[in-house]
């Protein structure tokens, strides 16, 4: 590598002045010549047989083009939506899922029909035109109840609703709580979230049948996969098929999987003839993309009277919704990381997935790490109160410290320094301080508490062996492509795709530092399939820098290696003489015989190349990692629980982590507030609910689910330690879930700690003022 | 979020918006800052065939001292309300109030005629109005604040018939507005108002019921000389708040005694 300048360095995020000044482009921003509206007909029921749709008085509608239903799309569309095995590959029963239900509707929101009009209010009009007849069937809302024999079925032909249910055994648990001296048990929920991304999905597309190809706009965070699966699902080859993911509003995994409208809009457009476009309703969103968590945990933890932990024995409830989600059982890594960052003598987990009439879970920001996260550090704070030893005390005791260390579960964590995070953390929040504080505010009576969260993930995905096995076939690696071009500047792209990391800064950063030229002369590109390599793995699980970033830095060194030898011919010169520093090869002891890379480019594309070169300077390299990455930290909330009203004001918040090597601290940063927020937010406001009786949604719209703002959020003081990942030769960890897998159990740990003096132990997601007043209600009788 | 279809006029006066609501029939609206009616036509929750946007109206903006009486026209901005300082003098509690509605958008755009006209449970003015005996003035009566609200979204007004102004009493002893809410532009869980007059306490509730509430039984025990405490043990008597996704009946009631009691330790 090239002298760092720019890695390490606070480079503004390049793309900001274009998105902040309004200048960004959405799917909503892309139109076409002709384009016509899509408006989705969807089940008010949660489940319901289809008796009969009469679509007359929508298509009478002045400007309805068409309205098309199950057995319009069946004559384009063929096949079922993909269920990969991830973290559940023994699935007992996998309903088959179709875009649009053709007999029976399963959850509220699954689509029946679709309107295609020559504008969106005409389509919006003739839905409320499409008159279904339904025969409401018995829903099921609750996991725990659809696991009852008598419980209502989800699908009417399923056996039952179960989707999975198998059991990870870490070590000899009979044996680990054989020699528990104490033991704590507890119920832990995580509640369902909507992951609201600014920008809700949208999708265009244009199929052109004279010559069978087909455009798609959507807003995705794996433009390539969605192209695999509707090519595969319309009987297009894959090549023919572009998929464009442009400037994407947010993603927080909700725009991973393939959707519904992502087969129904190219579907339309072949039927039709014509562009079609669909854009999502704030209120469809929070209905019909994936949700996030949906989890219920018990949790048995046995230890030793001094504190040290022997064994963890789980099961998890994954509410799965009306069809297992593409990547839903990758949630049941929660069961794989419920260790955390401590040695256990032995874990058994065991995951069952649940259908139920819900729209499925899938991914959201974190998806099963912070599950884990927050059942290991709420058990851990369990068995310390119990033993009336302090939060640190008893981390510290049961610390992970040789690296790499191997987990229950045969994982390896690639590097680590536990300590070393929590003592920063514990002198920046100023935590003996705040213990003598909440010593003295319960001398007045107010409720104080203090916690603690350390926490590991894994991420970076990742190694093509368990990733492959994990989609069924296809390893999440990453794939990147440089041109360096004639005149000098530099075309990158990149398999992973940006929806607010800023990938164009600080990929770029890495490859003007390898490079040796500006950043301005670096134009990062993503999210179309017509470019660039031929396949590209999206962002998701973290994995873009660790994974991406080196395909993009072994890319760059390619690039080099031909410079060099042709600057070597150049100069007349070997290879192994020259130097290469500030942007330009020279001779060892003779600077002035120097070429600029610049020059080496240009010289690329003309005559007089050395033997067996050919012209061109380019190259593309595909990164498989030998093994995931393990950021870490250890993060510390206090909080202030109003006695009368019980709501929850944060005091302070801390975090200190450490994602080895950074490209760009301030990006770090921003990840940081970002994903803390964003688990503040499952902490103390955000539920998605369902009426238990009805199976219908009540928190449709953002007045009644509850995404706080920034007058409700706290102000994180941060810090980092550095410890190099060995994983990859840049030295980097994943940051962009972190905030979200650390922060809910600190905040969490800190409401206990404080309603502790009242007897209460334990309290669920969101602890809202209503549900902690209710706790005191009952710690009274 | 795509609202239905619908015909709108721009009146300048209140003649011409009366006239204008009368043509348009009982599916005929008003629209003044739109910042309540806008979301639930976009959720198609109120789906009117007619909008009559009196922004225009400009005899209906302005806020005049009137003997013992404050005059507030319909079409006043809350932030006008809030930084007003003939309301800030004459009627603090409402500039207080009016500062707190929702977010700077809201308030820039939201009137005061819109909140009474809408009438939903959780406003903050119908409150003061309630508990301060106020009279509503429209294009051709006056009906008085506690019979202007009749329940949910439901007032008085006749379909063509327009809120013109709001006489509400001077009051410029100790006061106070709580509202306690989830989020700082979220409508009010539960909100308790206080106000000193000459004659005693005033005491009103928001959200603990369809309508804005005066809690007598805590004005009452304020008067035989309970303290606060003991006082505020009767806010929530004979009341019956919803139970939603936000908050439970019980919890509401509770509140209203917490916030009750706050609102008067805090009076100033």
């Amino acid at each position: 590598m090239a002298v760092s300048q720019l890695i390490g360095a606070r480079v503004q995020r390049r793309e900001d002045p274009r998105l902040i000044t309004g200048h960004g482009r959405f799917i909503e921003d892309h139109t076409l010549p002709g384009l016509t509206h899509m408006a989705v007909v969807r089940s008010p029921h949660p489940h319901a047989r289809v008796l009969g749709i009469d679509a007359s008085a929508a298509t009478a509608l002045p400007g309805v083009l068409a309205v098309f239903t199950a057995v319009d799309f069946h004559r384009i569309l063929s096949g079922t939506m993909p269920v990969t095995p991830s973290f559940a590959p023994e699935k007992k029963y996998v309903p088959g899922r179709f875009p649009i239900a053709d007999q029976e509707v399963c959850f509220q929101g699954e689509p029946v029909a679709v309107v295609v009009a020559t504008d969106r209010y005409q389509a919006a009009d003739a839905v409320d035109l499409v008159h279904v007849t339904y025969a409401p069937l018995p829903a099921v809302v609750d996991p725990e109840v659809a696991l009852r024999p008598d419980s209502a079925k989800a699908h009417v032909d399923g056996p039952d609703n179960i989707g999975w249910d198998m059991t990870y055994d870490g070590g000899d648990i009979e044996a680990a709580f054989a020699k528990a001296e104490i033991r704590v048990t507890e119920r832990i929920l995580q509640q369902r979230l909507a992951p609201t991304a600014m920008e809700t999905r949208g999708v265009m597309a244009s199929y052109s049948p004279y010559d069978e190809q087909l455009t798609v706009w959507l807003s995705s965070q794996n433009p390539h996969f969605i192209r695999l699966f509707v090519s595969g699902a319309m009987g297009i080859p894959e090549s023919r098929v572009r998929g464009v993911s442009p400037d994407v509003g947010g993603g927080f995994g909700s725009k991973i999987s393939p959707y519904p409208e992502d087969y129904l809009v190219p579907a339309a457009s072949k039927l039709l003839g014509r562009p079609v476009r669909w854009i999502e309703t704030r209120t469809e969103s929070i209905m019909t993309t994936i949700h996030g968590r949906g989890q219920v945990f018990t949790a048995e933890a046995a230890a030793l009277r001094d504190g040290t932990l022997l064994g963890l024995r789980l099961t998890q409830v994954l509410d799965l919704g009306a069809y297992h989600g593409t990547f839903g059982a990758f949630q049941a890594c929660a069961c794989l990381m419920a260790g955390g960052v401590y040695r256990w003598e032995a874990i058994q987990a065991r995951t069952i997935g649940v259908l139920t009439n819900k729209v499925p879970t899938d991914p959201y920001r974190g998806a099963g790490r912070p599950e884990g996260t927050h059942l290991c550090e709420r058990m851990v704070d369990r068995v310390a109160q119990e033993l009336g030893m302090d939060p640190v005390e008893i981390r510290r005791k049961n610390f992970a410290r040789e690296f790499p260390f191997m987990n229950n579960f045969g994982l390896t964590y690639d590097s680590g320094n536990y300590d070393g995070t929590l003592d920063r953390a514990l002198e920046l929040s100023d935590y003996q301080g705040w213990r003598r504080r909440q010593e003295e505010a319960r001398g007045q009576g107010r409720l104080v508490g203090i916690g603690v969260s350390t926490w590991v993930e894994i991420c970076g995905l990742g190694p093509s062996q368990p990733t492959a096995a994990a989609t069924g076939g296809i390893a999440l690696v990453e794939a990147a492509q440089i041109r360096f071009l004639p005149s000098g500047s530099v075309a990158a792209y990149v398999g992973t795709h940006a929806h607010g990391q800023g990938h164009d800064t600080t990929f770029s950063q890495i490859i003007a530092d390898t490079l040796g030229v500006p950043l301005d002369a670096v134009d990062l590109r993503h999210g179309d399939t017509a470019e660039g390599p031929s396949f590209g793995y999206g962002t998701y699980g973290s994995r873009s820098l660790a994974v991406g970033g080196m395909a993009l830095l072994t890319a760059s060194n390619q690039i080099l290696d031909k410079a060099r030898r042709l600057a070597a011919h150049l100069l007349e010169a070997a290879p192994d003489d020259l130097e290469f520093t500030a942007g330009a090869f020279s001779v060892k002891g003779n600077p002035q015989a120097s070429k600029t890379i610049q020059e080496v480019a240009f010289a690329a594309y003309g005559a007089g190349l050395p033997e067996g070169m050919e012209q061109g300077l380019e190259a593309v390299s595909h990164f498989d990692p030998p093994n995931f990455v393990w950021p870490f930290g250890a993060h510390i909330c206090v909080v202030e629980v109003d006695r009368e009203t019980g709501a929850v004001e944060i005091q302070s918040y801390t975090a200190v982590d450490d994602c080895g090597n950074v490209i760009n601290p301030m990006i770090v940063e921003g990840q940081l507030h970002g994903g803390i927020a964003q688990s503040v937010a499952q902490a103390l406001f955000e539920e998605v609910v369902y009426d238990h009786e009805s199976g219908q949604l009540v928190t449709a719209t953002m007045l009644d689910y509850l995404v706080p703002t920034i007058n409700e959020m706290p102000v994180p003081t941060l810090d980092r330690t550095v410890t190099p990942s060995p994983t990859n030769s840049l030295g980097v960890k994943g940051i962009g879930e972190a905030g979200t897998i650390a922060a809910s159990a600190a905040v969490i740990n800190a409401v206990c700690d404080a309603l502790g003096p009242l007897g209460i132990h334990h309290v669920d997601m969101p602890a809202s003022p209503d549900r902690i007043w209710q706790l005191m209600q009952e710690a009274r009788r | 979020m795509i609202p239905a279809a619908f015909e709108y006029s721009r009146a300048t006066s209140v003649k011409q918006a009366v006239a204008q609501l009368g043509a348009a029939g009982p599916e005929g609206k008003v629209i003044a800052g739109g910042q309540s009616l806008l979301p639930l036509m976009r959720l198609r929750l109120s789906q009117p065939t007619y909008l009559v946007d009196v922004n225009g109206v400009r005899e209906l903006d302005y806020i005049h001292p009137d003997g013992q009486f404050l005059r507030v026209g319909a079409m006043s901005r809350h932030v006008t309300l809030a930084r007003s300082e003939v309301v800030r003098a004459q009627l603090p509690l409402l500039a207080e109030m009016a500062s707190q509605v929702g977010d700077a958008q809201v308030r820039t755009r939201g009137t005061l005629g819109g909140v009474f006209a809408h009438a939903d449970a959780a406003g903050d003015y119908p409150t003061l109005a309630v508990m301060l005996d106020a009279t509503v003035v429209t294009d051709r009566r006056r009906i008085p604040a506690r019979e202007f609200f009749q329940h949910l979204f439901t007032t008085a007004l006749e379909s063509d018939e327009l809120v013109c102004e709001v006489v509400f009493p001077i009051a410029r002893g100790p006061h106070r507005y709580l509202k306690f809410r989830r989020r700082l532009y979220d409508w009010a869980i539960v909100g308790a108002a206080v106000q000193q007059l000459d004659s005693g306490w005033r005491v009103g509730l928001t959200h603990m019921g369809p309508t804005p509430v005066r809690a007598t039984g805590v004005e009452e025990r304020l008067s035989a000389g309970a303290a606060p405490p003991e006082a505020c043990a009767a806010a929530a008597d004979g009341l019956e708040p919803p139970s939603d996704v936000r908050a439970s009946a019980a919890y509401r009631r509770h509140l209203a005694q917490v916030l009750t009691r706050r609102a008067l330790e805090q009076a100033a």
